[in-house]
């Protein structure tokens, strides 16, 4: 071992016998700053991933969406219109959707349902989201019921359950065949709900969509972007709230911590001048109390952080739950895909260890200038 | 013999300029000669922790020079005060001033802590001059159970550790038995057979008679008032 490297060592034993005199205090205060890092960092693991996924959804969402209004409700579309929007230049492709909600009054809930583009479902078959086999108890091969809009009942057959990269949005939804679909909600042939088109050129989607609304009064245009746009804006305004809370603790906290590091006690003082008067350098003196406030910020970073990853991760964000998402009645059971994102880490890093450590610091920098001869008063 | 340490027209002021202004030294002239036991006996108040802390590098004088081997350590920044009271001195404080809560063999590595040497042989070190102050048993023990005697003796083996030249002891006996003064004193002896200069106060007539003692120095009002 090097000098410098058997100098930390006898630093970092020192320390930890320091803290351990402590050690009530001490432990104390490794807790109340594992919570501050917990919330923290949880907060910013859970709106991160979550962002991360509306994206995922919304990337597979159409990037121009058509609805017909009626008196300023969304209504029905023709599928003339379809031949319309296509006939646009720039329009690359446009097909009529059919989805809508449907309460399903044994459950209390309410489901999307939707004839999917990308999958053929078979007519008296269903393939459902997770939460909604939840919900309903339901298993392959299971037979769910409603009532259509006559009164009559329809029967389906779950014929598969969703397993999606993105449990958010696939939760509540209820795949059908467009026979089925229209039969429930008695909707004509050649009507759709909406229109989803996608544009040849990406960055032209604004031309298109004008161009669209000039051939087609009595629409309305939803763009993608706009959607993510408004998504985004949500989750700001509802994390900026949690960091309004969050930055009481903080505080709360980095008081705590100063009070703590500049109530530095007769006792620890006269110990400042014993190590001075034997030796020991001013910067020694700091490098040691500096190890004791690392020893602790260290622990509760690691701890707290890996505490907020099983919380986000593995339990699905329970603490989080009810203020960060909730547009759905059935709340999706949540897999966030784990992630480390360095620059995060580094800005939880600097926003809770550095701080702690200055406030350790600070004082102890003016009690080691104190003259070493006051020891021998 | 030549002295080791030489202080010429030392003095010191407390709160200089302020309305208690008051001078603990009015002007020292003294050489402590190595290798020998130099003991500063007066009254209480007279100065004599006041010039332990000039001689030792605790603090610098208000005017006057103190020279160490042919340095003037008087005029130095901090920094080499340490340097020097690091290689140079170790001290047995008053009320020794352990480090309460850990332990005696802690207490006694803390001064070499910043030199970096390995862990191990500085730990065998610490033993070895517990033993020879016969605290061996107790090198794990918290340094507040000890007593009185005890404590003396670990603070001893902490200024011995960076194997400094100069022993500065203040009232070493103060707390003791006439039994302990007496062992106090064998150390003393000791130490100075293996060739180190020793500095003391002292109110004990035992100790400024003993034998061992090379040399007394009488203060009086931050004076000095009679060697021998
Ligand atoms: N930091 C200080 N501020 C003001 N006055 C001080 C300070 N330190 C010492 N003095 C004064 O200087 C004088 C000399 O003090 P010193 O401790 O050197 O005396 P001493 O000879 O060691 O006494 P004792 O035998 O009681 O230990 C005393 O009158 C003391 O009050
Ligand atoms: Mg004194």
């Amino acid at each position: 071992m090097t000098g410098w490297a058997s100098r930390q060592r006898h630093l970092l034993d020192f320390a930890l016998s320091s803290l351990n005199r402590r050690r009530a205090k001490n432990l104390g205060l490794l807790a109340v700053y594992t919570l501050v890092v917990f919330v923290l960092a949880s907060v910013m693991l859970f709106s991160h991933a979550i962002r991360g996924e509306a994206r995922l959804v919304l990337d597979g969402a159409p990037e121009m969406v058509i609805q017909k209004l009626v008196a300023g409700r969304h209504d029905l579309i023709p599928a003339g219109h379809l031949e319309a929007v296509r006939a646009i230049r720039g329009v690359r492709s446009a097909e009529g959707r059919l989805w809508g909600y449907l309460f399903d009054p044994t459950a209390a809930a309410n489901y999307t349902l939707m004839v999917p583009r990308e999958r053929e479902v078979a007519p008296g078959t269903a393939v459902i989201g997770s939460g909604v086999a939840e919900a309903r108890d339901a298993a392959i091969g299971d037979t769910l019921s409603f009532r259509a809009h006559d009164g009559e009942l329809v029967q389906f057959t779950v014929a598969g359950t969703l397993d999606s990269d993105s449990a958010l949005v696939s939760a509540d939804l209820f795949l059908v065949s467009e026979t089925d679909f229209r039969r429930l909600f008695g909707i004509p042939e050649g009507r759709f709900t909406d229109i989803a088109a996608s544009v040849r050129n990406p960055r032209e989607v604004r031309t298109v969509a004008e161009k669209v609304d000039a051939a087609l009064p009595g629409t309305r245009i939803i763009l993608r972007d706009e959607i993510l746009r408004t998504y985004d804006s949500v989750f700001d305004w509802r994390e900026g709230m949690l960091l309004v809370l969050l930055a009481g603790a903080v505080l709360s906290f980095a008081i705590l911590a100063w009070d703590k590091a500049s109530g530095l006690s007769a006792e620890e003082r006269r110990e400042i001048g014993v190590l001075k008067a034997v030796g020991w350098e001013t910067s020694d003196v700091i490098r040691l109390k500096s190890m004791e406030g690392m020893v602790i910020s260290l622990a509760a970073f690691m701890a707290g952080y890996l505490l907020a990853y099983l919380h986000v991760f593995h339990l699905g964000a329970p603490l989080f739950e009810p203020v960060l998402k909730g547009w759905s009645v059935l709340y999706p059971d949540f897999r966030l895909t784990p992630f480390v994102d360095e620059l995060q880490v580094a800005t939880l890093f600097f926003f809770t260890v550095f701080p702690y450590t200055v406030a350790t610091v600070v004082p102890i920098w003016r009690a080691a200038t104190v003259d070493p001869d006051m020891v021998m008063r | 013999m030549t002295a080791m340490i030489t202080l010429a027209d030392v003095k010191k002021a407390f709160n200089q300029g302020r309305h208690n202004e008051f001078w603990a030294l009015k002007g020292i002239d003294l050489a402590i000669r190595a290798n020998a036991v130099t003991v500063f006996r007066g009254p209480s108040g007279s100065g004599k922790t006041t010039l332990l802390t000039m001689v030792g590098a605790l603090a610098r004088p208000t005017s006057g020079r103190v020279r160490l081997e042919g340095r003037d350590i008087s005029s130095m920044p901090e920094r080499f005060l340490t340097e020097i009271r690091r290689s140079t001195f170790g001290f047995v404080f008053q009320n020794f001033n352990l480090i309460k809560g850990i332990s005696v063999i802690e207490n006694v590595m803390i001064p070499a802590y910043p030199l970096g040497r390995p862990h191990g042989r500085l730990k065998a070190r610490a033993l070895e001059l517990l033993d020879q102050l016969e605290m061996a048993d107790k090198a794990e023990a918290r340094a507040e159970w000890l007593s009185g005697g005890e404590a003396q003796r670990a603070a001893i083996a902490r200024a011995m550790i960076n194997d400094p030249r100069v022993l500065i002891a203040d009232e070493p006996t103060a707390n003791l038995d006439s039994e302990r003064s007496a062992q106090f004193l064998a150390i003393v002896e000791r130490l100075k057979r293996d060739g180190r200069t020793l500095l003391m106060t002292s109110h004990d007539p035992m100790v400024a008679e003993a034998p061992v003692v090379d040399h007394v120095v009488g203060m009086r009002d931050g004076r000095v008032v009679e060697t021998r």
